[in-house]
């Protein structure tokens, strides 16, 4: 029991947990946004590798890291466009045609990353986002080292959460999002183009799953390895469902998701004689609980992967 | 501009489809070998000789295909049923696992004859076992499949390399963390000899053909082809809807699981974790490009095993990187998306 309170009491612990956090907290604001619309976008998972593929490349050719995050960012934009260009226009399984965008993005990122660095081994690093301190809050006992000195994308990533929840639930354009993924004809009444919204939707969500992507190579580590994501996406898409859809929830769901795995790969080393992949198994199996336990209570887009097509019911 | 849904298909077009939607992605792959700075021609005659230039590599690159086979059936009998089973992957290796477990543990000292079926229903089983969970949490909390499916691969695949860094582990495999190797006489005969090709390729096709013959002439295969119709005209018209499923389920399950099990018997004879290149993904990308049709499953997995062998041997000699055939096989997913929804719709002003 006193292992696990030091854990729980330990500042590497909290720090760890919003550093955790960040790449979720983008991919899920990413694909809540994408679903708000209508869309579901299960090109995450390759959108991710792409933005942290793409980002640690143009870093790595000098450009610098908010650069790097912005490349990202529209790199995650264009696979977007293809992926509503899919499902959007031509009205395809949204299923099928995500993992389609996955399967290219991925590959695609392995081709470019082997063709500049064709020598497998050490990868070559970067000089990522340094921590900074929040004046004042970083001085707080505790508190401070834990929240208040990350890098810049931490901070921006939440900023994001809340701007994101701002435009969803008090503008006119949110709720011409929200209306999209609800009823497109209703909104198409309303003279919302659903087409427009749909695709707009999409590249802004798939551009936040690149920056996701991108931070794991600017900020979390310092190089790119393939299937780096490891499945990152994926859990990102189970946070918006066990989110409820709601901004807010999924900057809780990820920092709560976050905790238990910064607490797990503590665990590891406190604990003897357990196999480590008990361990790493947790993510991913708290990601099938949660989605067990609030699919039912979860309130989903009810126009959710239904193509839209004008005068087609 | 819009679309306008065909009256009806012509018949050609749904032959043509494949093709031209793998002309397509070779065409856009072929803009990035050039890019890469090499001769996009002579890539593609290197990757056709790399696959097919002499016996060795053609009967590899049939070896290559048979899990490709499996897994394209896989998801082909499960997304007709619009059972989105991703997890062919997670049950290939529980597959593979169990056929090692069982054969080092519990069976090893059966005779051939019993052995092999045995280890092969044990594979498909280990397989169907592992769907089971996702189906289980969308029938009774209305949880989407596809996420839990991909999930328990990653589950999957921790669970095995537990194992093989474990209780199964090779204690001569100088601590390489490998499953001890399963005995000689349980390894599947050889189809051509002196080479890797074995009986499971022929199992493969014969599955296939069964699948086939399942979905056109059988009372479950109409029900699994209404219940992905049209699931509420389905249960109108007295489809037991969540039986179909299971039943579904535990085929598209047991061929994943089954190619776990032909892996590990026909080629390696012991499990690690990369034992697939991403058969259970690559699967996937077979079954639409066969446009989930079970015997043309066979082509699209030989076609995806082409480039996969192909570019091993044209990375060798161009400095291309190999990944390029998982580029190739990935856009031919989405050309041939594309290409079929033009089989459904044309384009009017």
């Amino acid at each position: 029991m006193t292992v696990l309170f030091d854990i729980i009491a330990s500042v590497g612990l909290w720090g760890a947990v919003l550093r955790i956090a960040t790449p979720l907290i983008f991919g899920t604001l990413g694909a809540l946004l994408c679903e708000r619309a209508g869309v579901l976008n299960l090109g995450i998972e390759g959108i991710m590798t792409f933005g942290a593929m793409i980002g640690w490349l143009s870093v790595y050719h000098g450009a610098d890291l908010w650069t790097g995050l912005l490349i990202a960012a529209i790199a995650g934009g264009v696979f977007g466009l293809l992926h509503s260009g899919l499902t959007v226009t031509l009205g395809l399984s949204q299923h099928v045609a995500g993992l389609g965008v996955t399967l290219f993005a991925s590959s695609f990122s392995y081709y470019v990353f082997r063709l500049i660095v064709p020598t497998a081994g050490t990868p070559p690093t970067i000089v990522p986002f340094q921590p900074i301190a929040i004046p004042g809050l970083s001085t707080l006992p505790f508190i401070g080292p834990a929240f208040f000195t990350q890098t810049a994308p931490t901070y921006l990533a939440i900023l994001i959460a809340l701007t994101l929840a701002y435009i969803l639930f008090r503008t006119p354009l949110g709720l011409a999002i929200r209306m999209t993924g609800e009823n497109p004809h209703a909104a198409e009444a309303q003279g919302v183009n659903p087409m427009k919204v749909r695709y707009g939707a999409v590249i802004a969500g798939s551009a936040l799953m690149g920056m996701g992507g991108a931070f794991l190579t600017l900020s979390a580590f310092n190089s790119f390895f393939p299937t780096m994501v490891q499945g990152r996406g994926w859990i990102c898409i189970a946070l918006v469902v066990f989110a409820s859809w709601r901004p807010g929830r999924a900057l809780f769901g990820a920092l709560l998701f976050a905790f238990f795995d910064a607490f797990q790969l503590r665990l590891q080393t406190a604990v003897d004689g357990v196999p480590y992949q008990i361990f790493l198994m947790t993510p991913y199996v708290l990601s099938i609980v949660a989605l067990a336990v609030m699919a039912r209570r979860a309130r989903v887009p009810q126009a959710l992967m239904q193509p839209y097509r004008r005068g087609e019911r | 501009m819009r679309f306008e849904r065909r009256e009806h298909r012509p018949v050609y077009l749904m032959v043509l489809t494949p093709v031209l939607a793998v002309i397509a992605a070779l065409a856009l792959s072929g803009i990035l070998i050039a890019i890469a700075g090499a001769p996009v021609l002579d890539a593609y005659w290197r990757i056709l000789i790399g696959a097919f230039g002499s016996r060795l590599s053609a009967t590899e690159t049939l070896t290559r295909a048979t899990p490709l086979m499996l897994t394209g059936l896989a998801a082909a009998v499960a997304f007709r049923a619009r059972l989105w089973n991703i997890g062919a992957e997670g049950q290939f290796y529980l597959g593979a696992i169990a056929v090692a477990a069982a054969s080092s543990k519990l069976l090893g000292d059966l005779p051939a004859p019993v052995l092999i079926p045995t280890l092969l229903l044990v594979g498909a089983v280990a397989g169907m076992a592992l769907i089971l969970i996702p189906l289980w949490l969308r029938l009774r909390f209305s949880v989407d499949e596809v996420v839990t499916s991909l999930l328990l691969n990653f589950i999957a695949l921790l669970f095995v390399s537990m194992l093989i860094d474990g209780v199964l582990k090779d204690p001569l495999a100088f601590g390489w963390p490998q499953s001890q190797s399963v005995s000689d006489h349980a390894m599947l005969p050889k189809l051509v000899a002196r080479s890797r090709l074995h009986i499971g390729f022929a199992i493969a096709i014969a599955l296939a053909i069964v699948v086939h013959l399942i979905q056109s002439r059988t009372v479950f295969g109409l029900q699994s082809r209404a219940a992905g119709l049209n699931p509420v005209g389905a249960v109108f018209a007295g489809v037991p809807l969540g039986r179909t499923l299971v039943k579904v389920a535990c085929l598209s399950g047991g061929l994943a699981g089954l190619a776990g099990a032909i892996e590990v018997l026909g080629v390696k004879g012991y499990v690690t974790t990369d034992l697939s290149p991403g058969f259970g993904y690559a699967g996937i990308v077979v079954a639409m490009l066969a446009n989930l049709n079970p015997l043309g499953v066979i082509l699209a997995a030989i076609f995806t095993a082409t480039m996969f062998v192909g570019a091993d041997g044209m990375s060798r000699g161009l400095g291309i990187p190999t990944y390029i055939a998982d580029v190739t096989v990935a856009l031919s997913l989405l050309t041939m998306l594309i290409a079929l929804f033009f089989t459904q719709y044309r384009i009017r002003r």
